[in-house]
């Protein structure tokens, strides 16, 4: 019983700072619509801020000013960002923004390394609580109390702050609906400002109250975003009440996840994240969301056509350079080509599930690393020749998409990505975890292409063809019939359906097409590697494509291959400096604010102002 | 007449800054070295020094074959597929002599996977994985750190002499964790019998949960505990588990535990008593070892950590290497690898010819305060030579990985 009692409480210790950092994204979602992927790195910023103030002052009271100075001082880094980054594209498609917090991700990365150095910092132990409390004969950190403690307080004031001042009334009129909030002659880009603020501050607590029971390092950032946006999603978007229960529940949970079936660790929280889900599918608290866009953000999205003549002439030549380029290049450049060419596809097939079905997939990387975790277990176990494997490699993965999608378009918007996200993960963990089959994390190596196509400009054309096709296969797609339904129930399910058109059906196959084309992609990503490891079934590869087919332009049809091309390429060149990922989050950022239509719509937006091509509606 | 020299020599200078340094430039032996800088500053950049100091002591003296040596520095953001690309490029592209680098184990696999089928040449610095020169190792790839076989066997070792039976273990839940806790099992089992595991926690990498593993591994009332857990994780468990007394009475030990890298971020709350593998850089006080921590602290005005030992090795084998083999062709550098000894700060090694993996052995010693500080007392040097499988079981772990 003692013990039932002590794991109890360690747990809720655990869920203090889950809350803080939970509850400061959720609040931002809520009202600006941000999904803020950078919300780790104020958690981050808030350990390194608050050991460095602990560092100079003393004492009990220093302790506890230096937690508070914490959460200011991050929430002041907030506002910096909101008005540089996010204020700017505030009028851009609907998830744009994302793109955006993740160059600020980088960015901030590089700066604490350059500010604080790379060596790891132990959290100085709370003045007056380092010891314990022995509860019915069991040790209890009596920090551990203090956090379980002082968590309802700030939950309090919190809810105190949204009930009942005016401020708070404003918030949740915003969360409801902010145009009209606006049209009430609300100043919104303030509102969104101090709730950016609140937020960060939150997340900047948080990971100063942490420090007596952890420290700081550089991989916080990442470490804690999955289970924060598992926090949300359970708890439901945009509910404080609900970030409490969904923080308590997973921390407790995974205490005795660790007691129980010490295993469980990688997975545990992604599956009650799915149980959740499955039967609540808006999370515990949250509500259905409800329409408060009066249509589309942003300008009206054009009707597609085919390409025109100079887009096509443009093409043919960039295809015929391609076939050309060994003639002139050395291997290298292959090499690299042949990488961007299977990102590219793998980019593509997200933009169709994106672009055209407005199916928004955070676990893209489940098919990506499916197909190629197909190819190489059947080369590995089956002896499979590669031309075998790699046809086989997007029927594993469309199936596996199939199976997946089935569960997952029963919800709709953030919901569906999120779960989406959290199968991508199980996949990865039972990946992960089951090593004696998969590899586990050393994966599975020599898998080399077969004899007539190891040569590197062989395997080149091969990835070249297998690559455009499927890309001019996806295109085609779009311009079928096939693909006008799926706009169709994008754009309004209700009509859909009224013209006969079965929506969920629809999604249902473009979410196995799209599956299936990015496990042509991993296919060959296995060949040209030689090996596989989870990392390419991980969340951080899912963003990858995410962040380019946004980069590169959600509503144009070559979206995600221009944003797929543009940035692998410019990583390949920026990440030989040694602060690239400064460099790159501010590429990211800059590209993001100069074009906040993406690469391909801005650039279509310019060709048009100079003329180079017409206007469709002129035409 | 005196403007005209002028002129003379200014075009003269030009011609030489024109052909002349180039030609220099191309005239150095080059060796791409791939690693995490970013990913895993806090290793990666002490590892670098180590490099970067080595290279000065070899080009002051001459270089290699006549040829000044120069590393190329690649970041691989800690991706596998983006190593294995940046691999093609330093070998085909900008002459790359042969490979070396990386931290983390699948990245080494990786390279390792494509050094065997483009016969490029692979020294494998400092990922630990067994599989690296075992299971998946193959002819081209070479191994300079001490696996984690040898390691935790130098723990067993130690282990067994005590008179605990009841073992728990703690390992972060993923390859490395598995083939630490593995080897630790087989090699004490071999020792002692009757040792019984009665726990064994698996906390997820960098995500422990310190308190509940803390309780869970109480539970079990183990006599010893066996440690994997490093970086955050490990503070995290040496915090929680010492507000709770989970170590009191009971010996610990840690696999790394003990090394700078790991040991330094814990300050006075260095865990004393813990059995462990490390680097004890200011008790060595003599021989080659000395030379190299002075040598170090003088340039740098830190002290090295572990990595930065492994990164002066790595230059010296290299150098090494390529002096027997007399060329940059690979199969002579493959060929030159066999039974190569080296001398170095902890002492002189050899590549096996056996399996590639070079003998540099591991520091063992027990975790003391000294000056607010932890460091190791009562260590020994154990030679990795005596810590590996017999020959037999060697060649049929590489055999059933080509």
């Amino acid at each position: 019983m003692g013990l039932f009692i002590a794991q109890i409480l360690t747990g809720l210790a655990n869920a203090s700072a889950l809350f803080m950092v939970a509850s400061g994204l959720s609040l931002i979602f809520g009202v600006t619509r941000i999904v803020n992927f950078a919300h780790g790195s104020f958690y981050m910023l808030g350990a390194y801020v608050g050991y460095s103030f602990m560092q100079v002052l003393p004492g009990g009271f220093g302790f506890w000013a230096s937690i508070l100075l914490a959460g200011l001082v991050v929430g002041i880094i907030g506002i910096i960002v909101e008005m540089l980054v996010l204020r700017p594209v505030y009028k851009a498609p609907e998830l744009f923004q994302l793109v955006a917090t993740f160059g600020v991700i980088l960015v901030i990365q590089d700066l604490t390394l350059l500010v604080w150095g790379a060596d790891d910092f132990l959290g100085p132990r709370a003045p007056g609580l380092k010891g314990i409390i022995r509860i019915m004969g069991e040790p209890v950190p009596k920090y551990d109390l203090a956090l379980i403690a002082l968590t309802p307080f700030v939950a309090f004031a919190l809810w105190w702050l949204i009930t009942k001042t005016r401020t708070g009334i404003l918030v949740r009129a915003a969360t409801q609906d902010r145009e009209m909030v606006g049209a009430l002659g609300v100043n919104q880009a303030w509102l969104f400002t101090g709730v950016f603020f609140l937020g960060c501050a939150l997340a900047g607590l948080g990971g100063a109250v942490q420090l007596p029971k952890g420290g700081a390092d550089l991989l916080m950032d990442f470490n804690i975003l999955s289970a924060i946006f598992v926090v949300v999603v359970i708890g439901g978007m945009g509910s404080l009440p609900g970030a409490y229960v969904a923080a308590v529940l997973i921390s407790v949970l995974n205490v005795f996840g660790v007691n129980y079936l010490p295993q469980s660790t990688l997975a545990l929280m992604f599956v009650v994240m799915v149980v959740v889900l499955i039967f609540r599918p808006f999370g515990l608290f949250g509500r259905e969301e409800v329409a408060g866009e009066h249509g589309q953000v942003g300008e009206p999205e054009r009707p597609i056509k085919p390409a025109g003549q100079t887009a096509r002439m443009i093409v043919v030549v960039g295809l015929v350079l391609l076939g050309l380029l060994p003639l002139v290049g050395d291997s290298f450049i292959l090499v690299l080509i042949t990488d961007i060419a299977i990102f590219c596809l793998f980019a593509a097939s997200l933009h169709f599930l994106l672009g055209l079905g407005g199916l928004v997939s955070f676990g893209h990387a489940a098919y990506f690393g499916g197909g190629a975790y197909a190819a190489a277990l059947l080369v590995t176990y089956a002896g499979t020749p590669m031309e075998l494997a790699l046809i086989l490699a997007p029927l594993a993965a469309g199936l596996t998409a199939i199976i997946f999608g089935w569960v997952c378009l029963r919800l709709t918007g953030v919901y569906f990505a999120m779960l989406t996200l959290a199968f991508a993960q199980l996949l990865w963990s039972l990946v992960f975890q089951w090593g004696d089959f998969t590899g586990g994390d050393d994966g599975l190596v020599d898998i080399w292409p077969s004899e007539w196509a190891s040569g590197t400009t062989t395997f080149y054309y091969l990835a070249l063809v297998l690559c455009i096709g499927g890309i001019i296969l996806l295109r085609h797609t779009a311009h079928s019939p096939f693909g006008y339904a799926l706009r169709g129930a994008r754009d309004s399910a209700r009509q859909a359906e009224a013209t006969g058109i079965n929506t969920k059906h629809v999604q249902w196959v473009a979410f196995g097409f799209a599956g299936a084309m990015a496990g042509i992609a991993g296919g060959l990503f296995v060949f040209s590697k030689g090996s596989i490891f989870p990392n390419e079934l991980e969340i951080a590869r899912s963003f990858d494509a995410l962040i380019v087919v946004f980069l590169g332009g959600v509503k144009t049809l070559a979206g995600g291959v221009v944003g797929g091309a543009a940035l692998e390429g410019a990583k390949d060149y920026i990440t030989r400096f040694e602060y690239w990922r400064l460099l790159l989050g501010l590429l990211i950022i800059f590209v993001v604010i100069l074009a906040p239509d993406g690469i391909a719509g801005t650039l279509r937006k310019w060709a048009e102002r100079i003329g180079f091509i017409k206007r469709e509606d002129q035409a | 007449m005196k403007r005209k020299t002028f002129l003379k020599s200014l075009v003269g200078a030009a011609a030489i800054a024109a052909v002349g340094l180039p030609a220099l430039a191309e005239d150095t032996i080059k060796i791409g070295e791939i690693n995490h800088y970013k990913r895993l500053a806090a290793f990666a950049g002490p590892y670098k020094l180590g490099i970067e100091m080595a290279l000065e002591e070899v080009n002051a003296a001459g270089g290699v074959m006549g040829k000044p040596l120069e590393f190329i520095f690649r970041d691989d953001q800690g991706k596998p597929g983006e190593a294995v690309k940046i691999a093609e490029e330093l070998m085909t592209r900008e002459g790359a002599v042969m490979l070396t680098g990386t931290i983390l184990s699948n990245v080494g696999l990786a390279i390792s996977s494509l050094a065997a089928e483009k016969k490029y040449v692979y020294l494998a610095s400092e990922p630990l994985a067994d599989a690296i020169t075992w299971s998946k190792g193959n002819d081209y790839t070479f191994r300079l750190r001490s696996s984690t076989y040898m390691q935790a066997a130098m723990l067993a070792e130690e282990a067994a002499k005590t008179d605990a039976t009841r073992y728990a273990t703690i390992a972060p839940n993923y390859a490395y964790g598995k083939d630490a806790v593995a080897a630790f099992k087989k090699a004490l089992t071999k020792l002692k019998p009757e040792v019984e595991f009665v726990a064994e926690q698996w906390p997820a990498l960098f995500k422990i949960d310190a308190g509940a593993e803390a309780q869970a591994i109480e539970r079990a009332k183990p006599d010893a505990i066996y440690n994997v857990t490093f970086g955050g994780d490990l503070a995290k468990f040496v915090r929680e588990g010492g507000t709770r007394g989970l170590f009191e009475g009971r010996n610990v030990y840690g696999l790394l535990s003990g090394e700078p890298e790991y040991m330094d971020p814990l300050g006075d709350e260095a865990p004393e008593g813990w059995i462990v593998t490390g680097y004890p850089w200011s008790e060595i006080t003599e021989g080659s070892g000395r030379v190299f921590v002075d040598a170090y602290m003088a340039k740098y005005d830190d002290h090295p950590r572990i990595g930065s030992l492994v990164g002066y090795m790595t230059v010296q084998s290299i150098v090494a290497v390529l002096e027997k083999a007399g060329s940059t062709d690979s199969e002579a550098i493959r060929a030159a690898f066999a039974d190569l000894p080296v001398s170095t700060p902890v002492g002189d090694i050899k590549f096996r010819s056996q399996d590639h993996q070079a003998t540099m052995g591991a520091y063992v010693g027990t975790i003391a305060l000294k000056d607010g500080k932890g460091t190791l007392e009562n260590w020994v040097y154990k030679d990795g030579a005596d810590y590996t499988l017999p020959d037999e079981e060697v060649m049929q772990l590489r055999g059933s990985g080509n």
